[in-house]
């Protein structure tokens, strides 16, 4: 489905400096494929060897952190916004 | 969900403290109850930089009875842009001592406790029994995830903010009515994954936004006013001028505050966030050569291809002749692997020689074998080599 993909700051080098890029898929494992076929190299900012979802990046759909929904499988309906949120330490 | 306040009144407010105060205590909300909560408020600041700048100075302000410093650091010039506690003649100055006599300027009436030293795990536990608050405005994970479980097992609400560069983050951690902060973020990002605000930059005023909010919801808690960012990560984003919010849940699984906890005491918070990467280490070790050695290579005409491994913008600040910009984005990525020379020895650096370590371990995984990093980076050429170049 199509979904609106926030980019943090840290991460917009892969975007081209793109705050928000439009995202494709009906679950949140294809939006990253996706994601990643768009932008190479970012997937992998944001999963880890394994494919699971790196545990200082949080990915929310809406407002929920899919780590308490169905993870990658959670569902991207169209319109859904998608953020990916990773810690930072700066103070 | 509204919550009790944390502190008891205190007895009375002075004729003086009234007139100072005011303008609180003809807010409904505030009224003469919650200054005198204030008043006896016991609040901690970890860290007096860039967050726990516009903190220490508002909570002051607001007329917190108690406020702890707590702070390892002196002044530097490249503080003064965001760090608003402090000023020009601060530089060199302990930051503890700068920030509280600042506090001392804006409102006498506040008890200042300075603790100028560096917080640990031998400290932290007596150290946070004194407060009823603890607001974070530090700058690295090891001690933020220190704060937390401390918070965590003294049972103290935790004003958490964070900044990089246009971002900002701030929530409040509180296990017994929430969330802590290990729910949020179960681990660090390894070492060298994400940037620091000494490498990537900070705007001096996100310092502000933060901070004020950190310091918004140390009132309501303090005072048991409105609805407390418990259980919520509130996200900003100055360049687009947004805030966002998203939940943040309890994790059941929680190691610390979770239904089966296995962590019930504090940990070593260096090994867990790791200074450098393990593979970074390896590569480092018997590998590394001071800027001498460098100038020395230079000088004696040697075949080497001499990298900065920096981001664009800190190239242009300062660099060191003769270095080739290859920001680290483009070794993680392999990118920048076929550019390198195969008839020259490499030698990577950067800031301080953290960033130039993780791409010296790739360098050498791709074969390059005599490779070798600069330990202290641009910082040591610029104090050892030429002091005549800026720095930052």
């Amino acid at each position: 489905m199509s979904t609106v993909v926030r980019i943090p700051t840290i991460l917009r080098t892969y975007t081209g400096g793109a705050a928000e890029v439009p995202g494709e898929g009906a679950t949140l494992r294809e939006v990253l494929a996706k994601l990643d076929a768009d932008y190479p190299g970012i997937g992998a900012r944001i999963l880890d060897e394994s494919g699971k979802i790196r545990r200082f990046v949080n990915v929310y759909v809406g407002d929920e952190d899919v780590r308490f929904a169905d993870g990658l499988d959670t569902a991207t309906p169209t319109g859904s916004q998608i953020s990916v949120i990773p810690a930072v330490a700066g103070g | 969900m509204s919550l009790p306040p944390l502190v008891e009144p205190a007895a009375e407010l002075t004729v003086d403290e009234v007139r100072r105060y005011s303008r609180h205590l003809i807010i409904p909300d505030v009224g003469m109850a919650g200054q005198k909560r204030l008043k006896n408020a016991r609040v901690l600041c970890v860290g007096a930089g860039g967050l726990g700048s516009p903190a220490l100075m508002y909570l002051a302000a607001a007329g917190v009875g108690t406020l702890g410093v707590i702070d390892f650091d002196v002044v530097d010039e490249s503080n003064l842009q965001r760090q608003i506690i402090h000023g020009q003649s601060d530089v060199g100055r302990p930051k503890a001592e700068s920030a509280a006599a600042s506090i001392k300027e804006i409102n006498p009436l506040v008890n200042v406790i300075i603790h100028n030293e560096s917080l640990s795990n031998d400290n932290v536990m007596e150290i946070f029994s004194g407060y009823d608050l603890i607001v974070d405005g530090t700058d690295n994970f090891a001690t933020r995830y220190m704060v937390n479980d401390a918070a965590v097992l003294l049972g103290k609400p935790y004003v958490w903010g964070s900044i990089y560069r246009f971002d900002g983050q701030a929530s409040v951690f509180w296990a017994e009515h929430g969330p802590c902060y290990r729910c949020l973020y179960p681990e660090p990002p390894p070492p060298g994954m994400v940037p620091s605000c000494a490498e990537g930059g900070v705007l001096g005023v996100l310092c502000a936004s933060v901070g004020s909010i950190q310091v918004t919801e140390a009132i309501k808690l303090l005072t048991g006013t409105g609805e407390p960012l418990v259980g919520r990560l509130m996200i900003y984003d100055a360049l687009e001028m947004t805030y966002r919010q998203v939940k943040v849940r309890k994790d059941p699984e929680c190691p610390l505050c979770g239904k089966n906890p296995t962590i019930t005491e504090l940990i070593d918070y260096d090994a867990f966030c790791g200074a450098v990467s393990d593979e970074a280490q390896q590569a480092a070790a018997g590998s590394t050569i001071s800027v001498g050695e460098l100038k020395d290579m230079q000088d004696k005409g040697e075949n080497i291809f001499l990298i900065d491994v920096r981001e664009p913008n800190e190239y242009e600040i300062l660099s060191i002749p003769g270095a080739t910009l290859i920001p680290k984005g483009e070794f993680l990525n392999g990118s920048a692997l076929e550019r390198l020379p195969q008839d020259k020895k490499i030698v990577l650096h950067c800031k301080s020689g953290v960033r130039s370590a993780e791409v010296l371990a790739i360098v050498k995984n791709a074969g390059f074998a005599d490779a070798v990093h600069v330990g202290g980076g641009v910082l040591a050429w610029q104090k050892q080599i030429d002091p005549s170049l800026p720095t930052y």
